[in-house]
């Protein structure tokens, strides 16, 4: 088991850091989908099967095919290289130590020997104990989701609603027709 | 455990085996008369034209934002199918005020037209 955690964490933290120093954005998305697999199965090392099909299912999915979308709709396939802002890089690495001083400590100085976890009992995680208590315990916040979704679709036909696009196609019909 | 989910790993692996023997099979006993017309990139039979990586209409984006949002509404059903018994009347209520919600959401992407492609 631990050593599967290992690899699994292994090829999550590698292909994340892929992710990040790839110049074509549609191989930093296809590392994200292997990245989403592994912590999937990560998931179901935890005992959590619900939660890891539904990131199989939700995220290197439908999410994935979104963020492709997203990059062929901008053409933002090969972005030139440098930096936007000058001092991003220090700051990126200052903040990214703080970050891995403050994790240590977390890790090292509060959390004390846990030693091993013990495992959940059986059937824990399953869909069946998933919607038991989504549907007594957390009932508000489910309907919250109902209306952070229908808010996600008005947001989503507003942006890029089609008699708005003709008419900034119109305006931009110029440079358009350069291409 | 994780032994418990061995069947699903027999399948995966099956899967990619499978996969790659039906392609070298082909690639083995299938007869290799290429052409020029062959080796062109496959566009649907069409003859390819402009660049290879071009830019998407705003359409496709909309229509995956609403997929990936439909979906999640789906991820929700899954749960509560499976313990619609135990939930009784008080779940199956809940979960008709849910639907309504996101009914709103579909009929409001409808009326909008967001569903139509012209």
């Amino acid at each position: 088991m631990i050593i599967v955690f290992f690899v699994l964490a292994f090829v999550a933290v590698g292909c994340a850091i892929s992710m990040l120093i790839t110049r074509n954005a549609i191989y930093s998305a296809l590392f994200l989908v292997l990245n989403f697999a592994t912590v999937a199965i990560l998931y179901l090392i935890l005992g959590a099967p619900f939660i890891a099909l539904s990131q199989i299912t939700v995220y290197a999915g439908s999410v994935i095919v979104l963020f492709l979308f997203v990059v062929m709709l901008l053409g933002a396939e090969r972005l030139p290289g440098g930096e936007p802002l000058r001092w991003q890089r220090f700051i990126a690495m200052a903040l990214g130590l703080v970050l891995a001083v403050n994790l240590g400590l977390a890790i090292t100085q509060q959390a004390g020997d846990l030693g091993m976890l013990a495992a959940p009992e059986k059937g824990f995680g399953a869909p069946v104990e998933v919607g038991r208590v989504l549907f007594s315990q957390y009932v508000l916040p489910v309907q919250i989701v109902a209306f952070i979704l229908l808010v996600a679709v008005v947001g989503a036909v507003v942006l890029s609603r089609s008699e708005e696009i003709s008419h900034r196609r119109e305006l931009y019909r110029k440079p358009e027709a350069k291409e | 455990m994780l032994t418990d989910y061995l069947p699903l790993v027999v399948i995966i692996v099956f899967s990619v085996i499978l996969a790659f023997l039906v392609v070298a099979l082909g690639h083995l006993f299938g007869p290799k008369r290429p052409s020029e017309k062959k080796s062109m990139p496959y566009e649907s039979g069409m003859v390819p034209y402009g660049p290879g990586q071009r830019r998407m209409t705003v359409r496709y984006y909309l229509i995956a934002v609403l997929f990936i949002l439909f979906d999640i509404e789906v991820v929700f059903f899954l749960p509560w199918a499976v313990a619609f018994r135990d939930l009784g009347l008080p779940g199956f209520l809940l979960m008709v005020a849910f639907v309504v919600v996101l009914e709103v959401a579909h009929l409001y992407a409808w009326k909008k037209g967001a569903l139509e492609w012209e």
